[in-house]
């Protein structure tokens, strides 16, 4: 499959999950914060280095793996090198200056246990394995988690959580 | 956790009185020689005991990939012609050197994943010995199968090797789950491109380097590299026949999307989340099986929790779960934490930065969702040259099944621990997760065993024991864990293709035209 033909499957497979998840994040003007929640964040040094990545290897996004070894480790693809598809939900875009906003998934089934989460990607010193693009620069992709707040947890529609966060 | 420093500690690598000297580079290995990469690049690898450099790996990339698979076409014309005792032979011959050298292969091992050395020298070694024993033996033993149509009409059923096949090994177990995919696909008269993980990338060319003269040149071939750059290459090579894949989810589907464009067969094992379930009756007595119990409770300490099967989920049943749990803490609380080349260690280092990184970032999560932090939480300094290792204490959480410390494999020596009221609520929970490749029942009670033994959808669940691996016993995944079962004579089949013969001694036509 090719860039081009991924970047018209991708966003169809993600529309239908969008609304159910509620997770799209407008794009902010440059400086601005966002102006409603989103899942997904980017620290300032996985941003830098998303920025030099996509130099590199041309536009990318994030699949975030699940299972033994490096599970629980968000992969970092160029678009078209991973197949998403029904079964995943489109979390959000990372914005970072420079570069076209990177799409964040993960399976549904996956989700549904994520779902609670706020993820922020950031990047630390170490050799991923798996397929992803950033392991051979000695540095690695890795998911920070918070608990989404109870004004998330409304925007999302998880009603039903507001009010167990722990405090 | 208690930091000694025991008596009987084998040398570090780099010593002379090491058991293993690794040389300060690694070049690929095809076609029966060391080849150079064909990029001219190198990459470190550190060692997690101490997390400084010990040797320099190829830096491989899709030439590379394309010399091995090429080498191995070429070794496979008369590789797949030799007979099966001839291959037999030569498995059992490889199990006979590794023997000969277990200290030195243990030691590699160690220095390469940050294991226990006693866990090397006890098990990784000495079952992946076992292992070209237990495949030496199948290969003789398989048979084809005739079947009578009719009278004149019989079908012979052979079994050929699928050609050329491809590798992609975990950094848990860097030797073993090697030698879980090499042995039976080499039994089965298969040539092999193997891509070590790039995080433990060398333990695999002191094995080669043992073997090499055994083997004909370009039976096996190791590419050494990063995932994107050398393992999706072979894994996307047009010209493999078999892929197989140990690691996550996501690459697991990348793989089988790349596979579904050469239209050829994968097996995966992607892990899991095992729940260890411990029902009342385990606590009637105070004797050996509790003993042993609570021995099974601690064991998601094994191999520093880096198991695919790491019973990391502890479900204990309410009526026992006060005294089972804190007689389990205890328990913990006396594993012995130290140099991984110490024989007193229960427990050595992860095996890399990014998976310690990883591992504290869960116990952070851990803590936001509420959990009860009842052992450990926080990153171990061993102190002295051991500072720079990548050490976690055991750490014990308390919580409830639907908090993602219970649903992801955190991959370090973290347990969730939670309780069950009745049966019907043991089982709900044990499956409540994505995975299902291995999980643990512990009962007196034979009846109650077997019913969740069969209850719980796992590929292998462990009755009254955990963490054994004998060759022999089918492994592999339910659910979202995997295709295929290794371990078992029934992996030849994944390895193999099946050729018939359709012959008929009739006479005359059909009668058809």
């Amino acid at each position: 499959m090719t860039p081009e033909q991924t970047a018209a499957a991708a966003p169809a497979a993600a529309a239908a999950e969008e609304a159910r998840v509620g997770a799209v994040t407008p794009a902010p003007a440059s400086g601005m914060v966002a102006a409603t929640p989103s899942r997904v964040d980017v620290s300032p040094e996985a941003a830098a280095f998303l920025v030099s990545l996509t130099a590199q290897h041309g536009p990318l996004m994030f699949h975030q793996s699940g299972g033994c070894c490096d599970g629980s480790s968000p992969m970092c693809y160029p678009v078209g090198f991973f197949r998403v598809g029904a079964v995943d939900v489109h979390l959000g875009d990372l914005h970072v200056d420079g570069i076209d906003p990177i799409e964040v998934y993960m399976s549904r089934s996956q989700f549904e246990y994520w779902k609670y989460t706020h993820l922020t990607i950031d990047v630390v010193p170490g050799r991923g394995a798996g397929f992803s693009i950033e392991s051979p620069e000695g540095r690695r992709f890795l998911i920070r988690s918070r608990l989404l707040d109870d004004d998330e947890l409304r925007a999302f529609g998880l009603d039903d959580a507001v009010g167990d966060t722990p405090a | 956790m208690t930091v000694t420093t025991p008596p009987n500690t084998y040398a570090a690598p780099g010593r002379p009185d090491a058991k293993v000297a690794f040389k300060p580079r690694y070049d690929h290995f095809i076609g029966g020689e060391y080849v150079a990469p064909a990029s001219g690049q190198y990459f470190e690898n550190p060692s997690p005991v101490n997390g400084k450099v010990f040797t320099e790996v190829a830096r491989g990339n899709a030439a590379d990939v394309d010399k091995a698979v090429e080498a191995a076409w070429r070794a496979f014309d008369s590789w797949k012609k030799t007979t099966i005792a001839q291959r037999a032979l030569i498995l059992n011959r490889i199990a006979d050197v590794m023997e000969a050298n277990l200290e030195m292969l243990a030691v590699a091992e160690t220095w390469d994943n940050g294991k226990p050395i006693r866990e090397a020298l006890a098990a990784d070694v000495p079952l992946a010995i076992d292992h070209f024993r237990y495949f030496a033996g199948a290969i003789r033993a398989q048979e084809g199968s005739t079947g009578e149509i009719d009278a004149d009409t019989v079908a012979y059923h052979f079994h050929e090797p699928l050609g050329v096949v491809g590798q992609i090994i975990p950094w848990n177990f860097p030797l073993l789950m090697a030698v879980w995919k090499l042995a039976p696909a080499l039994a089965a008269g298969n040539c092999v491109v193997l891509k070590p993980a790039e995080q433990t990338p060398a333990s695999i060319h002191v094995f080669m380097d043992l073997v090499k003269d055994l083997l004909p040149a370009g039976v096996l071939n190791i590419v050494n590299g990063f995932g994107v750059e050398a393992g999706a290459p072979l894994a996307s090579h047009p010209n493999i026949r078999k892929i197989a894949f140990t690691g996550e989810t996501t690459t697991g589907r990348l793989i089988m999307q790349m596979a579904s464009e050469n239209l050829i067969p994968v097996t995966l094992e992607l892990g899991g989340k095992s729940p260890n379930v411990f029902f009342a009756d385990v606590a009637d007595e105070r004797d050996d099986f509790y003993d042993k119990a609570l021995e099974g409770f601690s064991f998601f300490n094994l191999n520093s929790g880096e198991v695919c099967t790491c019973p990391s989920r502890a479900l204990v049943q309410q009526s026992i779960y006060d005294q089972f749990t804190a007689d389990g803490v205890e328990r913990v609380k006396k594993v012995k934490q130290g140099d991984p080349l110490s024989m007193d260690t229960m427990i050595g280092a992860q095996a890399s930065n990014d998976q310690l990184e990883k591992i504290l970032s869960y116990m952070d999560i851990g803590k936001q969702e509420g959990a009860t932090l009842l052992l450990g939480g926080d990153r171990a300094d061993l102190g002295g040259d051991l500072t720079g290792g990548y050490y976690v204490n055991p750490t014990i959480f308390e919580g409830r099944n639907s908090m993602r410390i219970f649903q992801e494999e955190i991959f370090g020596p973290v347990l969730s621990l939670t309780s069950f009221s009745d049966y019907d609520d043991a089982i709900k929970i044990a499956n409540d997760t994505l995975y299902g490749l291995g999980a643990g029942v512990w009962s007196r009670n034979g009846a109650q065993l077997y019913r969740a033994g069969r209850d719980i959808q796992a590929g292998r669940v462990w009755s009254n024991t955990y963490h054994q691996y004998p060759a022999g016993a089918a492994f592999g995944g339910y659910k979202q864990s995997g295709i295929g079962r290794e371990n078992h004579k029934m992996m030849l089949d994944h390895y193999q293709q099946t050729k018939n013969l359709l012959v008929s001694y009739a006479d005359g036509p059909m009668g058809f035209f």
